[in-house]
């Protein structure tokens, strides 16, 4: 069996005595897309603070152990943590306005990663960029590089966020809802793209998104959560087409059917809601 | 009007008045300013009856003796004498009458020049918050000092003159945070519904706006205070202030500076008054913003 | 607004103001009691000398007249004739001026370090102890202005420690032709360092007292403009890139800190000139603060007219300046 290239195992995080996270645990081969799904609330944003070690002050993780290729990543040095990211692990964030720095250039945010990691000197770094410009498929990437992030619509500036989290060839990048604050339109454009990325670069992806329909065109496996519990686990499409929990039964009929709208919108039923409550309570009064 | 009373704004602070006083007795700080500034105001209003010796007399015998403690001092004048003979101790604390009074007096009137054309300018807009914007800019462009200074040379030297100049120079102050107060608070939605009832503008500026900008004041005047006992200070040092023989601060700093080899303390001494009292002022209007900060959800 | 924008408008509104400065000392300088004339002669001199004076100083004649005759002359560069001095007044504007743009310029630029330093520490301190130390000394030196501060210093360096000259602008025993008045600029450039380094010991301590208050606010204003940087998403996702704290600060952060600093702190460089004028008499300094102190207490009155003049047009250089800065640096605002 080849080596899990991410092991999250039981991992237990909380914020002033409640519990956030509770007992998660998933793997991710190289090369695996595997899906984060869950309401607001659920702890997946968490997952990916905790990941990138920039967990808020007020939580704190409680047990659990994360491994990257075989080595525990918060028994790293800070020195070597931060070597880590960047350079093997990257991160697609959620928003594009406020992710890229208004008062610097597409070209000094893009060759960053060229310059502080590779030591690339800056004519290279800018040939590298460009052609990572037009990977993402950016029409007139010389003129986008001069560019500034105010001058660029969102989907051009989630094209240039992808852009720079491939741009040193990551082992792992985490892709946090890239695509919520975006047009529906530009939805879709934007999974392909991601999805045309990693197979090219060979990269595993964790992504994290609210939405099933996005799970469902780019996940190979997903986890479903719910208040910070893995509710369910396993390849995409037998997860969507044979769910086994009640809950993401109930997540997927409420997604909304734009073909067949005389079915209407259904909610999650009361019943599964309370059903998961009272086992997350059995859970964490035995743990 | 009675309807006044039943249109009370929905974010107006004014009912949490007495928690901030409460606030402002639990920070050190303040409460250490604060009492500095009193004892100052006592020593200021009772100095002739506690004051040891004249504070203009003069004894040549004595002229340059050091404070107590040190070789060569004389036991009747604590911290020593200037070139004149005359008692550092006496003379400092009388020097805190003209600071005090210069503070109060010309902090307030400078508060109340500067409100009431902040008032102006914010609440009634267009051509007069044109004209009074670019009077403030046109102000602004002396030097505060050199204007000062100027004044003073005009009106002569006395209390009045010190007192004309400060209010001159800084109501540009008062004026500028008015209005942007004014301005913002006309924005809110309880001037909309005073307004929507038919309160005519000046009631509600008086009677809803200026409550509301009360405390800024407040904490600016206390401020203020600071820098009107700074100019007075530089006055006299420059000679332009009262007549030379009422002691003031700035008036002690000068001549102790001519012989600040030989007699050191004539011009430590009121300089360290001068250092005390700034900071006092500076850290009670610090105390003071910081209290309604949170009060005014900023 | 373009960049050329701004300076129009600002010349404009310059132009304005320079005039309402000029009208208003102008007028008041004449409802002065105290005859500048009759100081100057003695009480020996006949009414028609002290009628020919007023000629020759342009003090005859109706006010308005007066003014007139005064900007007429103004707008081509004569201010008249120094009643202390008998010099014309805009060479003696011109020997002072170089020595206050030196003290002026170095106090700016010791402020700009000193407050950019304190800022970045602060904000490297983070949350941690230094931070709040920090914190509190910059409070204290907020509160006091440049006067008091030289004033300590010449207690602490001049008689306590005699470390710096207490008077002047260089020594007197340095008897060395100079062909400008820019000492500091022309001794270094013509390579007479220890000339320069005599000129230097002289400016240290009003150049201090004069930057302190501004290093202060600086400081304080910095410090919070880089905290809101500090926790913006760009950060965060630099910092996952891999980028150690320092280089976080400066490289990413403090660019967008500068313009709301600048914004703020830009009027108060115009309180550092104006502070030339008492920290330059309490040091003997002689430069425009200096003198004009004197002009005033001699009822000089075309000098001060003259002093005033350029103290208002150093100020409305300074403010178009900084408004030219804040468009500088910020992104969105040069492309309109």
């Amino acid at each position: 069996m080849t080596e899990s290239l991410l092991s999250v195992r039981d991992l237990g995080v909380s914020a002033n005595g409640r519990p956030v996270l509770r007992d998660v645990s998933f793997e991710l081969a190289p090369g695996e897309v595997h899906g984060i799904v869950g309401e607001s609330g659920a702890g997946k944003s968490t997952i990916v603070k905790l990941m990138l070690g920039i967990l808020p002050r007020t939580m704190e993780m409680t047990r659990g152990r994360v491994e990257y290729r075989g080595r525990d990543l918060f028994a790293l040095a800070p020195a070597a943590f931060r070597a880590l990211l960047g350079a093997e692990i990257a991160l697609i964030p959620q928003d594009p306005l406020t992710a890229l720095n208004p008062g610097r250039r597409i070209d000094a945010q893009l060759t960053d990663g060229f310059r502080l990691k590779r030591k690339l000197p800056r004519r290279e770094a800018d040939a590298r960029a460009i052609a990572l410009l037009e990977e993402v498929h950016i029409r007139e990437p010389h003129r986008v590089m001069r560019a500034y992030p105010h001058e660029l619509s969102g989907g051009m500036r989630q094209r240039v966020l992808i852009a720079a989290a491939f741009a040193l060839d990551p082992k792992l990048v985490i892709a946090d809802e890239p695509t919520t604050a975006l047009d529906v339109t530009v939805q879709k454009q934007i999974l392909r793209l991601i999805r045309g990325m990693q197979e090219r670069h060979g990269t595993a992806i964790v992504f994290v998104t609210h939405d099933l329909g996005v799970v469902a065109q780019i996940c190979d496996t997903t986890s479903v959560m719910y208040m910070g519990k893995v509710v369910e686990q396993g390849p995409t499409d037998r997860l969507l087409t044979a769910p086994a929990h009640p809950y993401t039964a109930a997540l997927i009929a409420a997604n909304p059917r734009y073909d067949r709208p005389e079915v209407g919108l259904t909610p999650i039923p009361a019943r599964v809601i309370e059903r998961m409550r009272a086992e997350i309570a059995a859970d964490d009064s035995h743990g | 009007m009675a309807e006044a009373a039943l249109v009370k704004p929905l974010d107006d602070p004014r009912g949490e008045r007495v928690p901030v006083i409460r606030r402002l007795l639990r920070d050190r700080k303040v409460v250490v300013a604060g009492g500095f500034i009193l004892f100052l105001a006592i020593l200021a209003i009772f100095a002739p009856l506690i004051v040891p010796i004249d504070p203009l007399a003069q004894d040549l015998s004595n002229a340059e003796a050091p404070p107590y403690g040190f070789t060569g001092a004389v036991p009747d004048f604590l911290l020593g004498t200037d070139d004149l003979g005359r008692d550092v101790l006496s003379r400092v604390i009388f020097g805190a009458r003209i600071a005090l009074t210069v503070a109060f007096v010309a902090a307030t009137l400078a508060a109340a020049l500067g409100t009431t054309l902040g008032l102006a300018a914010g609440w009634y807009g267009r051509w007069i918050d044109t004209i009074i914007s670019r009077l403030v800019d046109i102000w602004m462009a002396f030097p505060a000092v050199l204007l000062s200074i100027l004044l003073v040379a005009i009106l002569g030297s006395g209390l009045h003159s010190v007192i004309a100049a400060i209010v001159v120079i800084d109501w540009t102050r008062f004026c500028r945070v008015v209005r942007a107060e004014t301005m913002a608070q006309a924005r809110m939605d309880y001037v909309t519904a005073a307004r929507a009832i038919g309160f005519r503008r000046g009631a509600i500026l008086l009677k809803e706006i200026l409550p509301n900008i009360v405390p800024v004041l407040i904490a600016l005047l206390t401020l203020e205070m600071g820098i009107a006992v700074i100019v007075e200070a530089i006055l006299s040092f420059v000679g332009l202030s009262v007549s030379s023989d009422t002691p003031t601060w700035g008036g002690m700093i000068a001549q102790g500076r001519q012989i600040v080899h030989e007699s050191w303390w004539v011009m430590s001494v009121p300089l360290l008054m001068l250092c005390a009292t700034v900071i006092a002022f500076n850290q009670l209007g610090d105390g003071l913003n910081r209290a309604l900060d949170p009060m005014l959800r900023r | 607004m373009t960049a050329v924008g701004v300076v129009l408008n600002r010349t404009v509104t310059a132009a304005i103001t320079l005039f309402g400065v000029a009208a208003v000392v102008f007028f008041l300088l004449r409802i002065v009691p105290g005859d500048p004339i009759a100081m100057m002669i003695g009480p020996a001199a006949s009414p028609s000398d002290i009628a020919a004076l007023r000629v020759h100083y342009g003090l005859d004649g109706p006010l308005s007249l007066q003014f007139l005759i005064w900007l007429k002359s103004a707008l081509v560069g004569d201010f008249g004739i120094s009643i202390t001095r008998h010099q014309s007044v805009l060479s003696i504007l011109g020997d002072h001026l170089p020595a206050t743009i030196e003290l002026a310029f170095c106090a700016l630029a010791l402020a700009i370090l000193l407050g950019g330093a304190v800022a970045v520490l602060g904000t490297l301190a983070g949350r941690r102890h230094g931070s709040v130390v920090i914190d509190a000394v910059n409070g204290v030196f907020l509160a006091l202005p440049d006067f008091i501060w030289a004033l300590i210093f010449v207690l602490a360096f001049g008689v306590a420690i005699p470390l710096f000259p207490l008077t002047g602008r260089i020594d007197p025993s340095l008897d060395i032709p100079f062909r400008t008045n820019f000492l500091l600029i022309e001794s270094l450039v013509t390579g007479r360092f220890t000339v320069a380094g005599n000129v230097l010991a002289h400016m240290v301590m009003p150049t201090v007292a004069l930057a302190l208050p501004l290093a202060a606010v600086i400081g304080r204003v910095l410090r919070q403009a880089l905290n809101e940087a500090m926790v913006q998403d760009y950060i965060l996702l630099a910092r996952i890139k891999g980028m150690s704290e320092p280089r976080l600060i400066l490289s990413e952060a403090l660019r967008n800190a500068i313009g709301p600093t600048l914004a703020l702190t830009g009027v108060q460089a115009t309180f550092l000139i104006g502070g030339t004028v008492v920290v330059e008499r309490i040091f003997a300094y002689p430069g425009i603060g200096n003198l004009a102190i004197e002009a005033v207490i001699n009822r000089d009155f075309p000098l001060i007219q003259g002093l005033v003049l350029m103290f208002g047009l150093i100020f409305i250089l300074i403010n178009i300046g900084v408004d030219l800065a804040v468009v500088a640096v910020n992104p969105k605002l040069r492309h309109g």
